[in-house]
């Protein structure tokens, strides 16, 4: 019956004294898929619901016909956060290898994480001492490990330089191919361009979902973050609209 | 609970330790060092102090330094992001909290060898009972400490309010164990207080120790002791959240 990877139904989030979420709908399937949109927007939010550590109001969130931070998720999913979530005084391989006996994988699987985000000529150096994009990185692999069929990224290229943006991008795919649902989160709208399905956030709420092609075409704008601009007026004008009509 | 992943969380805390040599050699050997400048600030007194307070010193020492440095490293790992992503993935709470209450009550152990063997090898100390049931009180003192560090650490959201804890946790029990004042001459409030702090049975144990060779009443206390460290990671394990706001 459940086709889609994740299905999030009127899902609520409050976090301190900002509702984050307010009833939020969304279905994501296999792919890359992208989350696009101005910091504070709920991207974070959104994405710690998918892994199940993020505490909900109301809605559902479900994985693969589960529950999700059900017990047979946690081996199906990775997780990067958005900060560097590694331990600095551990090397490259040793934060791997602890990962991996935690998910009960072999040094293999950490080798293979090592390589897939090019930082296998420092897996020996300890993590504090490197450079905050090789840091970042570190933390990847350990989302990248066991190959999982749920990839949850947080803005996983945040301050890397463009070969090694390309090349991540280039494994996304790669790993959408093999069969895993790729769920990635951005602030850079030229990231945009390379997602097959593009969702963009405002607000708490997804106000355009689609190819990027589609919704550059619908927008008429030449790149994405012209289409997020222009979608952005549009959306505060039909908010300001409902808002008069109900005053009236 | 799996033993796989709770050996992997200890292999991985002991490397940390091992990497950062600085705390590694705090956590062997600072109890020992203070031992000993308390037998040389007596050592020209005629009273056997040194004698009556060493022992339970023996067992405060370790209880104080481990209760400091597990909710300090617990803190930073809930601080880092790291906790989160270990909930998101098959690690059970428990898991986690063996995981460290191992690594640390082997530290704990190395160090109150040390510190026991230096005491009464080289410094003299008198002891009655048996030395090897004071180290294993004194194992026991610094896993108590870890445990109830680990679940204080949860109600600190910043490393100075972690630290703060210590006088606020510690210093009481160290007032109310026995060490100042004999804890049947307390006020009786004072003295019903004191029944319910778990440092009190440890001093008592080691109190006990120092006059008598018998064990009966070492082991009881043993026993609370060793209550207070279960009931302290079980209340850890209350405090972990898989989900947080």
């Amino acid at each position: 019956m459940t086709t889609n990877a994740v299905e999030v139904r009127d899902l609520q989030v409050t976090r301190g004294d900002i509702h984050v979420l307010h009833g939020l709908d969304l279905d994501i399937d296999g792919g890359v898929t992208g989350l696009l949109g101005p910091s504070g927007c709920g991207k974070t939010t959104l994405m710690r619901c998918l892994v199940g550590v993020q505490q909900v109001d109301g809605g559902t969130v479900t994985v693969f016909g589960e529950d999700a931070g059900s017990v047979p998720l946690r081996h199906r999913i990775g997780y990067h956060t958005q900060a560097a979530s590694v331990y600095d005084d551990l090397t490259v391989l040793e934060n791997l290898q602890f990962f991996a006996r935690v998910r009960g994988l072999d040094d293999d699987a950490c080798r293979r994480a090592v390589e897939a985000v090019d930082l296998t000529s420092h897996d020996r150096h300890v993590v504090g001492r490197l450079s905050g994009g090789q840091r970042s990185r570190a933390s990847l692999a350990v989302a990248l490990l066991g190959e999982p069929d749920l990839l949850v990224l947080d803005e996983p290229t945040v301050g890397l330089d463009p070969v090694l943006r390309k090349e991540l991008w280039e494994l996304f795919h790669r790993l959408a191919d093999a069969g895993s649902a790729v769920f990635v989160s951005s602030h850079v709208m030229d990231e945009a361009e390379r997602c097959d399905r593009l969702l963009l956030m405002r607000e708490g709420e997804i106000i355009a979902d689609g190819t990027p092609a589609e919704i550059k075409e619908r927008t008429g704008a030449a790149d994405a973050e012209h289409a997020f601009l222009t979608l952005v007026t549009e959306h505060a004008g039909k908010h300001a609209r409902r808002e008069m009509e109900a005053e009236r | 609970m799996s033993p796989r992943i709770t050996m992997a969380v200890t292999r991985r805390v002991l490397t940390q330790l091992r990497r950062d040599h600085r705390t590694m050699a705090m956590l062997l050997f600072l109890p020992t060092l203070l031992m000993t400048l308390l037998w040389w600030m007596f050592k020209d007194t005629p009273a056997q102090v040194f004698d009556s307070i060493g022992p339970s010193l023996l067992a405060l020492f370790p209880f104080f330094i481990m209760f400091l440095v597990t909710s300090v490293t617990t803190l930073r790992e809930r601080s880092s992001g790291t906790l989160e992503r270990l909930l998101a993935m098959p690690m059970g709470k428990l898991d986690f909290l063996f995981g460290y209450a191992l690594a640390f009550g082997l530290m704990a152990a190395l160090q109150s060898v040390i510190a026991v063997a230096v005491s009464v090898g080289f410094l003299g100390m008198d002891v009655v009972g048996p030395v090897w049931l004071l180290t294993v009180v004194a194992v026991l003192d610094a896993v108590l400490g870890s445990a109830l560090g680990l679940f204080v650490s949860a109600f600190a959201q910043t490393e100075f309010q972690a630290v703060q804890f210590m006088p606020a946790v510690v210093v009481p029990q160290m007032l109310l164990c026995g060490l100042l004042v004999p804890r049947d001459q307390l006020p009786t409030v004072l003295s019903q207080i004191s029944d319910v702090l778990p440092l009190s049975y440890a001093v008592d144990a080691m109190q006990h120790l120092m006059v008598s060779a018998t064990t009966g009443e070492v082991w009881q206390n043993l026993v609370i002791v060793s209550a207070f460290a279960v009931a302290g990671l079980g209340l850890g394990a209350a405090t972990l959240r898989r989900r947080t706001p």
